[in-house]
């Protein structure tokens, strides 16, 4: 039986369909079978992301509604024979599915696939409740921004109450600059605020932004420091101790970081 | 039509009987008197049509057994139709009032811990959140969301924190907004109170300025 790991963040734009598509490509490059589901109906993006647009025959709702069997919905990645993406519709929208619909096909593709990832949509109405039915565990994405924070913090919360009780957090597109000189959020105040475990900090990278328009996942490029990045956070999915990326961090974050793992 | 004795009153109304029963002296003589009323007094009342009965213990506090041992008494009389019997409501009210209710945890965004009576919160209060109390508010930890003490009223309720940095302040009716120089205040425990109806913010160890009737510690 696979896991299924949802990734959200409450606020929009702070890259959860990116860092689903990197994590799961990562994993997939660590030879793990990996499936990643797209849970936000009518704004699908994980399949540009991914670039399996143009593959897509079937979809989640299609699904849900019997109109296909899971298998055929799938599709199977471009580079990895062991990683394929279920996408969500665009047609529909978030009241066409159900949380239950949701958690059965979940159940069904963790018995084939050993991580499950599941990319949320913004927001923490319907379609949120649909994407952590499923989950077992969740990421919460957040940058180092005041509005970023206080919706982690809302998602957190309501994540802590449903079934999923120790999510992780990323902390997306950080500007060592901007940090050091105190115009960004540091991510010591970020953990003060959030209190949760810190699974990966991923610094802004141009390349993820020409990545993406190319359908291309960063975690392939390995010049990227935001890919070292990403394949850190699989390998600590997968149970490794990764020291936090250097960012000429302060050495607070850092030390907090290895108490997590029981190194410090 | 008030019938007096020693323990037990019985005051007529428009649609019965109402036994007023002492709530100070021993139960065993209230049994007694009550024994004593329904054989020995008021033949003409207690017997005859039905009638209802209410039953006020006063602020006696009595177990099921002993209320089961009142009704058996009136029950004696055919005629009596026990229609209620008014204890003391256990009062919480007052327990809960001087009383401090310990909970931990962190209240996040758009959460809100609302508790009645006092209340020492060993965690924090994240942007978003929300605690309101009836009466004080002691957080050991980080207030940076919106605390409301004295919700229903108590202008003498204070809020503490451990961590002073809240996005709003209330307590009572007063709503206060931190001024910009609370950020750089000291880092020592601070509480907040109103001040003739204006919001103060002082150290926590000048906290029995406004609150003389804490039990203080004055050293040995």
């Amino acid at each position: 039986m696979g896991e299924a790991i949802v990734v959200t963040s409450g606020k929009g734009g702070v890259g959860k369909t990116t860092t689903s598509a990197n994590i799961g490509t990562a994993l997939a490059l660590q030879g793990k079978k990996v499936c990643l589901v797209d849970t936000d109906i009518g704004l699908r993006n994980l399949d540009v992301v991914m670039g399996l647009e143009n593959r897509i025959v079937y979809d989640l709702i299609d699904v849900a509604e019997g109109r296909c069997r899971l298998n055929q919905a799938l599709v199977k990645d471009k580079r990895f024979d062991e990683l394929y993406m279920l996408p969500a519709a665009q047609t529909k929208d978030k009241n066409a599915i159900s949380p239950e619909q949701v958690k059965d096909i979940i159940l069904e593709l963790k018995k084939e696939y050993e991580y499950v990832i599941i990319d949320c949509p913004a927001g923490i109405e319907q379609g949120f409740k649909n994407a952590i039915a499923g989950a077992d565990q969740a990421i919460v994405v957040t940058t180092p921004e005041h509005a970023a924070v206080r919706d982690a913090d809302r998602v957190i919360g309501l994540l802590e109450s449903s079934h999923i009780t120790s999510p992780k957090l990323v902390v997306n597109r950080i500007r060592v600059n901007m940090m050091k000189s105190g115009d960004m959020l540091d991510i010591e105040s970020i953990l003060q605020v959030l209190n949760i475990d810190l699974i990966g900090i991923v610094p802004d990278d141009e390349l993820v932004i020409k990545a993406a328009n190319t359908g291309e996942p960063t975690v392939m490029n390995p010049d990227s420091k935001a890919a070292i990045a990403y394949r850190n956070i699989a390998r600590r999915i997968l149970g490794d101790t990764v020291p936090l990326m250097l960012l000429d961090q302060k050495q607070g974050a850092f030390k907090r970081f290895k108490k997590f793992f029981g190194m410090g | 039509m008030t019938v007096k004795s020693n323990h037990v009153t019985i005051k007529g109304i428009k649609d019965g009987l109402v036994f007023l029963l002492d709530d100070r002296c021993e139960f065993t003589s209230l049994l007694d008197d009550l024994r004593y009323k329904l054989e020995y007094s008021h033949q003409n009342i207690l017997t005859g049509p039905i009638i209802h009965i209410d039953v006020k213990l006063g602020t006696r506090m009595v177990t099921e057994e002993q209320k089961e041992m009142i009704l058996d008494i009136l029950k004696q009389r055919g005629n009596l139709l026990v229609r209620s019997v008014e204890s003391p409501v256990l009062e919480e009210e007052k327990d809960v009032e001087g009383a401090l209710m310990t909970m931990s945890g962190i209240v996040r965004s758009g959460q809100v811990l609302h508790h009645k009576g006092n209340l020492l919160f060993l965690g924090d209060v994240n942007p978003g959140g929300t605690i309101t109390c009836t009466g004080d508010i002691l957080i050991l930890g980080s207030l940076r969301g919106m605390a409301h003490a004295g919700v229903e009223g108590n202008v003498d309720a204070i809020i503490a924190a451990s961590y002073l940095s809240p996005t709003q302040l209330r307590i009572a009716e007063t709503i206060s907004r931190p001024p910009d120089e609370w950020e750089n205040r000291e880092t020592s425990m601070e509480f907040a109170s109103l001040r003739d109806g204006k919001m103060q913010i002082d150290k926590i160890t000048n906290i029995t300025r406004v609150r003389p009737d804490l039990n203080v510690f004055k050293g040995v």
